[in-house]
């Protein structure tokens, strides 16, 4: 009631991710791991691999900075099917 | 139980200082001046214990309310106009947060022109803010209603800000002998507040977030049911209170309706002078009758149909204009409780009182006079009567 949020720390319950209309996918293949995408990221939401980038999909919003920047075109951005 | 001689910005200042309010934040404004003024005397010669927080504006001042209504404080304000204009956007954050705030509104007309007389603009221009609205006919009613106000605004099952309102200047300066309670009767019906969340750094809470799409409407429906229960809570108050003053309210006041033809509904100080007009009609044998709403806000659908039902025709008195609507805020809240009863009377729409406009009464009893001929013809001669404008 009246809109309290009675525990401490549940902002880290919030998962902004799910405002996304488009999807960033990784294609490891073409991924040379050169961290552009990693810099640019407005939302912290590119995962480090030892061999290529992951997306954190929890946090990752689908503004497509990073299939913009991506030099080798290893990202692409696909459609949300709700 | 003492008579005092009181003015109704007076009558509210003792009432809150019997209600032993926490904390008050407050911002001077004509007429509800007097009753901050008075209230920090008692502060300032310790008769309460309440913390008097100073602001810089009436935006401020309710903030400051809502801040410590938060923190589980019996908290009152009050203001008037202008001031509640400024107040507009946090009016919706205290109920929103469904903070039990008490706020006195010494009704006064909106600028421009500017103005400092008595009109309801203020109070209807922040209608749909979620506040429960009670309207007072004089200063012993602004001292009942303070009174009841904080037990109905903190009741668990209300939870919602109420504003008190009285006329400005007709009952904000007018002396009156007002039937106080002794400071044990009022303690004893008026008990600290039980808050139903409390500031506990061993267990925090948020308040005021962020709330989007996924969950911002059902906390406005739950504002929706408050706002029901706040009907029901009242009879509960009024009948508790009438056992420790003796005097009864409700959500409105009739006269003269058992076997009225033509009646009058009006909200505040005007219920006097239309139930003087018609005790003199119905000596001659004129079938009037006088509905005053106590309760404006929730609107009291049920008993306005029940008082209005059974006349022929009503004159719904408007102390304020909704500009380009085809009635004033009342006589629409009027009509929409009346049109689904199987007769519905007919009905026109007073606006008057504009600006602090005297009305006297001869200008009522023109009124009932149209009413009375509305009830015999069947036909409204005028929707909207301006009632004393030059024009």
């Amino acid at each position: 009631m009246g809109a309290v949020v009675v525990e401490a720390g549940s902002s880290l319950k919030y998962k902004t991710g799910d405002w996304r209309a488009f999807r960033p996918i990784v294609d490891k293949g073409k991924c040379v791991n050169c961290l552009l995408c990693w810099i640019y990221c407005p939302d912290s939401s590119i995962i480090r691999k030892e061999k290529w980038v992951e997306v954190n999909y929890d946090y990752c919003k689908g503004c497509g900075i990073c299939a913009h920047e991506c030099p080798t075109k290893a990202i692409e951005m696909v459609e949300e099917q709700k | 139980m003492t008579i005092v001689g009181l003015t109704g910005d007076e009558a509210v200042a003792y009432a809150v200082k019997q209600s032993r309010v926490d904390i008050v934040a407050a911002y001077p404004i004509t007429p509800q001046t007097i009753i901050v003024e008075r209230f920090s005397k008692y502060v300032a010669d310790g008769e309460v214990q309440t913390g008097y927080v100073c602001v810089e504006s009436e935006h401020s001042a309710l903030s400051a309310c809502i801040g410590a209504s938060l923190t589980g404080a019996r908290v009152f304000t009050a203001t008037s106009s202008q001031g509640l204009a400024l107040m507009h956007e946090m009016l919706y954050v205290a109920s929103g947060l469904r903070c039990p705030i008490v706020m006195g509104v010494a009704n006064r007309a909106l600028s421009a022109p500017i103005n400092i007389h008595g009109d309801h603009s203020d109070m209807m221009g922040s209608r749909d803010s979620g506040w429960v609205q009670i309207y007072a006919e004089n200063a012993q009613e602004a001292y009942d209603w303070t009174l009841q106000a904080f037990k109905l605004a903190e009741d668990k099952d209300v939870q919602l800000p109420v504003s008190v309102n009285l006329d400005g200047f007709i009952i904000t300066h007018c002396m009156e002998g007002v039937d106080t309670l002794e400071d044990e009767a009022v303690s004893q019906f008026l008990q600290t507040r039980k808050p139903l969340f409390t500031v506990d750094p061993e267990k925090p809470i948020t308040v005021g977030a962020l709330c989007f799409t996924d969950y911002y409407y059902e906390f406005k429906r739950q504002q929706v049911e408050a706002m029901q229960n706040a009907r029901g809570v009242l009879d509960k108050v009024c009948k508790e209170y009438k056992g420790v003053a003796g005097r009864h309210y409700g959500v409105l006041e009739t006269f003269g309706m058992e076997d009225a033809e033509a009646a009058v509904i009006c909200l505040g100080s005007t219920a006097g002078t239309a139930r003087e007009v018609a005790r003199k009609l119905r000596a001659q044998g004129r079938k009037v009758g006088v509905v005053k709403l106590w309760l404006y806000r929730p609107f009291p659908n049920e008993d306005v149909g029940a008082a209005l039902g059974h006349v022929k025709a009503v004159a719904v008195f408007d102390k304020a204009i909704s500009f380009g609507a085809r009635y004033g805020a009342l006589c629409s809240d009027v009509v929409s409780a009346l049109h689904t009863l199987k007769e519905c009377p007919k009905i026109f729409n007073v606006v008057f009182g504009l600006g602090g406009r005297d009305v006297q009464p001869a200008d009522i009893e023109l009124i009932f006079n149209e009413a009375l001929e509305a009830a015999k013809t069947g036909l409204v001669k005028e929707e909207t009567v301006f009632l004393g404008v030059r024009e």
